[in-house]
């Protein structure tokens, strides 16, 4: 671990003059906003997933769950696309890029399975909408988005536990590799991959 | 040192920084943006439909959905896998079916699962079922489709009255026990039991697999189509991204969702297999973008690059100008 990703560039005190932009503050702002999903959804799942519908408090409780989610996604969006944009996985970054995109496609199973376990009429009509795609592809079987257990655990521990995994992977490549160099301003420069 | 050296960003003009002030200052920003959010937007809560709405605002409907589930021309016994056995029900792309390969996993009965399970549980408390049930269960599956047939012909001059099915006197042939059991059923419905009691059949009470309830009304055509068409919730209107009364929803699914609406895929009988493996494909396609040609190289076309670094590229020529 020391030798692959030191100290110094794990928790660095100094960083390239070039980062110098608003677009870098999308992947910390996304980071916050998975910190506020998981801290309101640790509050919701302690009550229960009934207690949403009848207390006020709860019911803001799910509403700051909600906004973090589209908050997450909105930043993690717009971070996508920069990182797109300066063509981030030059320099041997390829991994970095993928282990983002997988993150991104665990998040879309962490929307749908909380989608799923709201336990209103949003929850009911996504499940017997959404089922057909999967039982076309195949899934349906095993993957029930009409199990609300299933679809609860599935929200409340295994997406969270894989996200934080797929995040420390992600941000420890970062900081492996440094952030990606600027294109010189022609648009040539150093190979993809 | 040498460590250093090697490190691509330590060629670069360096600025101080700190990790752990930005994390923290990035947590207060998104703390205030969703206090806010939550405060003035709150969040929808429309109450899940259930039978028993159902049985109160439109008993014809529950009638119609019993008698289709009874003689198994509901929409889930045609469905194909994996709830049931239906020859050239599953979507397909030529020699392409996940849906034929995987089969059948999770069969469901409609007739007993929906309807005669749930009313033998009430028999429980209302006894006068036993007899109508057992009728049912005793008649061969054509006397059962003939009675259920017979009652859906009849159904243009029956009447509800009080939750209670009212058909006009039976002739011959007749209606057998199924005016029994449909009055049954919607006194089940109308007690809010129905729910649980179809979902208790294969497993504990509370029961967490709510499968079978929900596909009692799930059809497009059936309530739950209805009611979402109340609340501008149908897939033309873009219902799977947003959530009800105009609140945003998975709108990060917006490609996925608008492969439905445009051909070839919006007048496919294999819409959802079409959609699924495009998706799957563009997907793919993005993940690997790295290692493909041409993709790789939209961002020196587009050159936004040069707006994000244009601090870098300035100091660049500054330094250039001063070294001449």
């Amino acid at each position: 671990m020391e030798r692959n990703v030191p100290m110094e560039h794990l928790l660095p005190d100094t960083l390239p003059k070039f980062v110098h932009s608003y677009v870098y503050m999308f992947g910390i702002l996304t980071v916050a906003a998975l910190v506020w999903i998981i801290a309101t959804g640790t509050v919701l799942v302690f009550f229960g997933p009934d207690w949403w519908h009848y207390s006020p408090v709860g019911h803001f409780f799910n509403s700051m769950h909600f906004w973090a989610v589209q908050a997450f996604f909105f930043f993690m969006v717009l971070h996508l696309w920069a990182q797109f944009l300066m063509a981030s996985w030059r320099g041997g970054r390829h991994w970095t890029w993928i282990g983002g995109w997988l993150l991104f496609l665990v998040s879309i199973i962490g929307g749908l399975t909380g989608y799923l376990s709201q336990n209103n009429f949003d929850s009911q009509w996504i499940a017997v909408q959404g089922k057909d795609a999967m039982n076309a592809a195949g899934v349906g079987g095993f993957f029930n988005l009409l199990n609300f257990g299933q679809m609860y655990g599935i929200h409340i521990f295994l997406v969270p536990v894989v996200l934080i995994v797929l995040l420390a992977a992600h941000l420890l490549l970062v900081r492996k590799h440094g952030v990606v160099e600027p294109l010189p301003y022609s648009g040539g420069g150093t190979s993809d991959v | 040192m040498s460590r250093a050296v090697s490190y691509e960003n330590s060629k670069y003009p360096q600025m101080p920084y700190d990790l752990i002030k930005e994390m923290f200052v990035a947590l207060g920003i998104m703390g205030v943006l969703v206090l806010l959010l939550a405060a003035v937007f709150s969040t929808p809560d429309v109450p899940a439909l259930t039978a028993k709405q159902v049985v109160q605002q439109a008993p014809g409907l529950l009638v119609q959905t019993a008698l289709e589930d009874l003689s198994q021309q509901d929409p889930i016994s045609t469905y194909g896998p994996p709830y049931s056995n239906t020859p050239g029900a599953a979507q397909s792309l030529g020699p392409i079916s996940p849906q034929t390969w995987m089969g059948v996993q999770t069969p469901v009965n409609s007739a007993q699962v929906e309807v005669i399970q749930p009313l033998e549980k009430a028999a429980k408390v209302n006894p006068a079922l036993n007899q109508p049930l057992s009728i049912w269960s005793q008649a061969n599956l054509k006397q059962q489709t003939a009675w259920v047939s017979n009652v859906q012909k009849a159904l243009k001059q029956a009447n509800i009255v009080n939750s209670q099915l009212v058909l006009p006197a039976a002739q011959s042939p007749s209606y057998g026990p199924v005016p029994q059991l449909i009055n049954g059923y919607l006194a089940l419905a109308q007690s809010g039991m129905l729910e649980p009691a179809i979902d208790a059949t294969n497993g504990p009470v509370p029961a967490t697999n709510r499968t079978d309830s929900l596909l009692l009304l799930q059809d497009e055509s059936l309530a739950d189509g209805q009611y979402a068409d109340k609340l501008n919730m149908t897939g033309d209107e873009w219902g799977i991204i947003k959530e009800t009364g105009n609140y945003p929803g998975a709108v990060w699914l917006w490609f996925y969702t608008l492969l439905y609406h445009i051909p070839p895929f919006s007048n496919s009988d294999s819409a959802d297999l079409w959609v699924v493996l495009t998706v799957t494909i563009v997907t793919l396609i993005l993940v690997l973008t790295p290692f493909i040609p041409g993709l790789r190289d939209i961002p020196r076309g587009v050159k936004v690059y040069r707006l994000i670094w244009r601090w870098h590229y300035r100091e660049q020529r500054r330094n250039q100008v001063n070294k001449s």
